[in-house]
């Protein structure tokens, strides 16, 4: 048979199909056309809309280099110059990713974003830092140094006091490396990633209506009832 | 509307839309926040501050080495006094009113600090007459006249060291000659001072380092032992207030040199400076349960009365959506 031939027709999938019902209820929440969409409410004019994918492309910026340095492993950057270079923008992209998250926190408070149904956009972006702070504190205590050193010894103390340390050892640093680089990293992954599709499915929330608008829109409304 | 239950009048946008490119958009980001990562990386680096090991320790503060060593021996040091998770004390265990996590936890990584820290280690020396003799006497003696022969040792050792503490004349009992530790005694201390004496040398060698590490396991990543030894002695904390680490100096916050550290842990590092935390001996629970409460709130915004109506009534909104405002008189 040609590759070109027509292929065979396909029985239509069952109303009862599993991946027809997750393909449809996805299309539903987010077509095409609000996934990715190529126009912006025109009151999507301020720099405050900046740190939101500042966040988002300092978290690939990490990535990458963390990726750099995960594939030489965590003793490389201590001895060579180009692995130091490496962990030094893992650095900076992580202190970068934390001052854009910050300010767009901020920013989206004094929006408050959460009108219109969008509370759950707003908690997912507040899970989301929390996250982030233990992911950044086991890539602290993983760097192998004195800074190292002292964050775990000193840390320590806090996770044991309720618990936690009894499975969550700051001076392990095997069990440390592997939260730092593959578990936290996914949950801000996931997190991000759910984040964003609340924001494409209820787009951005729009201004506040000043008072008097709302007032004049009453008006109106009363006049012609 | 009312302070504690605003109503939300957010419509469904239906004005205007103007031309955007979201993909473009993210990769222009990416270029940028790459180019200001690399800016900052040419400009200022990152810290990387050689760790501590306790061959240098026990070089550079032998008798600093011998007293925490002692404590081990003698159940006084921070570590053997701890409690759960490494043993069964209760100096450091925390709680708050009926909640004892720490204890109901257990001791899920178990250190015996006289048989992990010293009596093990020193049982790694071949072929050295003395101390086989000194271990002999040690292991054979009761637990009373161990802990009096660890006592009598560790006595001027401490004077020693808090007289230094506090700035203060020591007295003359404790003195370092190239390298070793010489300790005048006022009572028995048995064994104990040809113990220590070996522990030192062992530990310069870098012996007690490699004992601490490889005592389960060939491949090791577990550096708790050596850690926690480290801690009780004084290298650490003299490294880390040069370094402005300690608590006192908002360490939680800060790194070697001077790096912007984690200064989005500010507000966590703040409640260590105020009272009751400051010196409650419970500070870090206190702490970890006002920021859960806090991230909780945080995490609820939208829903807590008062302060999801802050963004309304203080309008920092019309500088955001100023442009919109003044296209669209208010709609």
């Amino acid at each position: 048979m040609s590759s070109l031939a027509t292929p065979p027709p396909v029985e239509p999938a069952s109303q009862h199909s599993w991946t027809v019902k997750v393909r449809e209820a996805g299309v539903a929440a987010l077509p095409p056309h609000k996934l990715l969409p190529d126009g912006q409410p025109t009151y999507v004019a301020s720099w405050i809309y900046m740190f939101g994918v500042a966040s988002i492309a300092s978290l690939v910026v990490i990535i990458a280099s963390g990726s750099i340095l995960a594939l030489k492993g965590p003793g490389w950057w201590h001895y060579t110059g180009i692995g130091h270079f490496f962990n030094s923008i893992h650095l900076w992209s992580v202190e970068l990713f934390f001052f854009a998250m910050v300010v767009h926190l901020w920013g989206k408070y004094w929006m408050a974003a959460w009108r219109g149904g969008r509370s759950r956009v707003w908690m997912t972006g507040a899970v989301t830092f929390l996250v982030a702070v233990p992911c950044a504190l086991t890539g602290y205590v993983s760097q192998q140094n004195f800074d190292a050193q002292w964050i775990a010894t000193q840390a320590k103390d806090s996770m044991n006091s309720i618990g936690v340390g009894a499975f969550f050892n700051l001076t392990n640093f095997g069990q440390m490396y592997s939260w730092h680089i593959l578990l936290l990293p996914t949950a801000v992954v996931l997190l991000v990633g759910a984040h964003v599709l609340l924001v494409r499915k209820h787009g951005v929330v729009p201004p506040f209506e000043l008072e008097q608008r709302r007032a004049a829109l009453a008006t109106t409304a009363g006049e012609q009832s | 509307m009312s302070f504690l239950r605003p109503e939300d009048h957010t419509k469904p946008w239906t004005g205007r839309y103007y031309p955007y490119d979201l993909v473009k958009e993210l990769f222009i980001a990416v270029g940028v926040i790459a180019l200001l990562a690399v800016l900052l990386t040419v400009l200022l680096s990152s810290p990387d501050e050689k760790p501590s090991t306790i061959a240098q320790w026990s070089q550079q503060k032998p008798a600093d080495f011998v007293t925490a060593a002692v404590k081990e021996l003698d159940g006084a040091s921070g570590t053997a006094e701890y409690g759960p998770p490494y043993n069964h004390s209760s100096k450091s265990v925390q709680h708050f009113l009926l909640l004892h996590p720490q204890r109901w936890l257990g001791v899920s990584h178990p250190i015996d600090t006289e048989r992990d820290f010293v009596v093990g280690p020193l049982e790694t020396i071949p072929n050295d007459a003395a101390l086989t003799a000194a271990l002999t006497q040690y292991k054979a003696a009761p637990e009373k006249q161990k802990k009096e022969w660890a006592e009598a040792y560790a006595k001027p050792l401490e004077e020693t060291a808090t007289a230094e503490e506090e700035k203060k004349t020591p007295p003359a009992t404790v003195s370092e000659s190239n390298g070793a530790v010489t300790v005048k005694l006022s009572g028995d201390a048995g064994p104990v001072p040809v113990m220590m004496s070996s522990l030192l040398a062992l530990a310069k060698s870098g012996g007690v380092d490699g004992s601490l590490l490889t005592s389960r396991q060939f491949f090791q990543t577990d550096y708790t032992k050596p850690l926690l030894f480290m801690a009780d002695g004084g290298l650490l904390g003299e490294r880390a207030e040069e370094q402005h680490l300690l608590g006192k100096q908002w360490g939680l916050m800060n790194e070697t040199g001077s790096y912007p550290g984690q200064p989005w842990l500010w507000l966590y590092a703040l409640w260590y400076q105020v009272e009751p935390m400051k010196s409650s001996p419970n500070a870090d629970i206190q702490v970890l349960l006002i920021m859960s409460v806090l991230s909780l709130a945080f995490i609820c915004i939208p829903f807590i009365p008062g302060v999801n109506m802050l963004p309304r009534k203080i309008p920092i909104y019309k500088l955001i959506w100023k442009e919109h405002y003044r296209e669209s008189g208010g709609a």
